[in-house]
């Protein structure tokens, strides 16, 4: 699997983002390669969130550089639009549009931004409700699946542009416990396909079986970059000591 | 003491068909045209561009400062001025309306958009869709859905204060039933039928809208 590792898919280099006063990112570099997974840990609050929106310009930076698939997204000329269609995100409260049926939720990016037509596009979208396994919810709307179902619908949303990577941002933290198996499935299967994913959440049993990388951050720094076995044996930093033992024992 | 005698009514049945005819014709295209400008102004209020919000704001203010009564008259007199020849009553009331309308539109259209999650307008922009692509078929089409009965509300509202076209002359409803009433020396005959006209329509009309509010409620 190394023979794809060599592309570099996302680079960020010292980047920084106030709000106000408050620094929620401070100087933060990191390099994603081209199939890696790379999972964002760390205290609510530390900029995980923040972090992996400003990949995709959602979150605009006040310096530094990042630089997507060859795209600087921190350039003003960058056309975002454009760039964001190649990435997929999923977000931790689903953002299903509410007054579209499933189908159509998924179908609505496909045709309105890469042109691709109705009958394309429902045939994509039939083969991808198949893979995130809601092929009998097709017709449905949002507000009549289960939070679980959402999340996988969105995942379906975002895979249908064919993205060459994937954000998560706390995919599973707004579910109910029983449901977040099922999420956690659909996004196993998607790393082992491959698919460049970032994933910030506690879920430190993916985190286990799938990260390449873990990333903690903590008061917006990148505190440790390391690869997963390796944070999880002993991480070198006391704050990220102390958080895995938080969410670990128990 | 007089008696009343209502066979006044069906003798003018077409003069006041023509009228009440006028009247929809008049409110149905100022809620529309009223709706589509009040849209605009909603977008260009919550733009990030400082100029464009400030001239919405500007805007909205100053004709929810002014009366209607007053924009009508104006605009009867300004228009074909404006335009360097007479354009005729119905066109400078429809655009009294409209620009009017559009002031009280807009701010419940922007309440609408503020009502949308903030998320969705991520999801949408994360997809790839524009600014506009993802107001035209995300936040909008969800902006109205809430603000339905508000905006129907509004509707009613704007189809009574058509009755203000009496300043200019123009035969709506109530002028056609003036017109009658004062021939046919039947004020309190006519001017009773008005109202009760009037009542039906829009207490049917609200009921309605209670009626529909119950169920966008029920569904969100």
């Amino acid at each position: 699997m190394n023979y794809k590792k060599n592309h570099k898919m996302i680079r960020m280099r010292s980047v920084n983002k106030w709000y106000g006063k408050i620094q929620v990112l401070n100087e933060c570099s990191l390099d994603v390669s081209k199939g890696e997974v790379i999972v964002v840990c760390g205290p609510s609050g530390s900029g995980k969130s923040t972090l992996i929106k400003t990949i995709n310009g959602l979150v605009p930076v006040n310096s530094g550089e990042i630089i997507v698939s060859g795209i600087n997204v921190t350039d003003k000329s960058t056309d975002l639009d454009q760039m964001r269609s190649k990435i997929g995100m999923v977000f931790q409260n689903f953002e299903l549009f509410p007054h579209m049926s499933v189908t159509e939720n998924i179908k609505l990016g496909q045709m309105k931004v890469l042109g691709r037509t109705d009958e394309n596009a429902e045939q994509k979208t039939k083969i991808l409700l198949e893979r995130v396994g809601l092929t009998d919810h097709a017709h449905k709307y949002p507000s009549q699946l289960s939070g679980g179902q959402q999340q996988r619908v969105a995942i379906a949303r975002g895979l249908a542009m064919e993205p060459m990577a994937m954000l998560f941002d706390e995919p599973t933290s707004a579910l109910d416990p029983e449901m977040i198996n099922e999420v956690l499935d659909v996004m196993v299967k998607l790393a082992k396909d491959g698919m460049t994913m970032m994933v910030v959440t506690h879920e430190m049993g993916f985190a286990r079986k799938v990260a390449d990388r873990v990333v903690f951050m903590d008061y917006g720094k990148i505190i440790e970059d390391a690869p997963s076995q390796d944070f999880f044996g002993s991480p070198r930093s006391d704050r990220a000591q102390e958080f895995l033992s938080k969410i670990l024992n128990h | 003491m007089f008696e009343l005698d209502f066979s006044v009514i069906p003798a003018n049945s077409s003069l006041l068909w023509e009228g009440i005819k006028m009247t929809f014709l008049l409110a149905s295209l100022a809620i529309i045209g009223g709706i589509i400008l009040g849209t605009f102004l909603a977008l260009l209020r919550i733009a990030k561009i400082p100029v464009l919000s400030q001239f919405s704001a500007a805007y909205v203010n100053f004709f929810r400062s002014l009366p209607l009564i007053l924009v009508i008259f104006w605009l009867f007199f300004l228009v074909p001025l404006i335009v360097g020849k007479p354009v005729g009553a119905f066109s400078s009331v429809l655009v009294a309306f409209i620009l009017f309308e559009a002031a009280y539109y807009s701010e419940i259209i922007r309440a609408g958009i503020n009502s949308v999650r903030l998320g969705q307008l991520a999801a949408a922009r994360a997809l790839g869709l524009t600014y506009f692509q993802s107001m035209r078929y995300i936040i909008l089409p969800q902006a109205f859905r809430a603000m339905t009965p508000i905006l129907l509300t509004q509707a009613i509202i704007l189809f009574q204060d058509t009755s203000l076209v009496y300043v200019v002359g123009l035969r709506d409803f109530l002028v056609s039933a003036e017109i009658v009433a004062n021939r046919d020396q039947r004020l309190v005959e006519m001017f009773l039928f008005v109202a009760l006209v009037y009542f039906v329509i829009c207490f049917a009309a609200s009921i309605g809208v209670k009626y529909l509010q119950k169920r966008i409620d029920n569904e969100l």
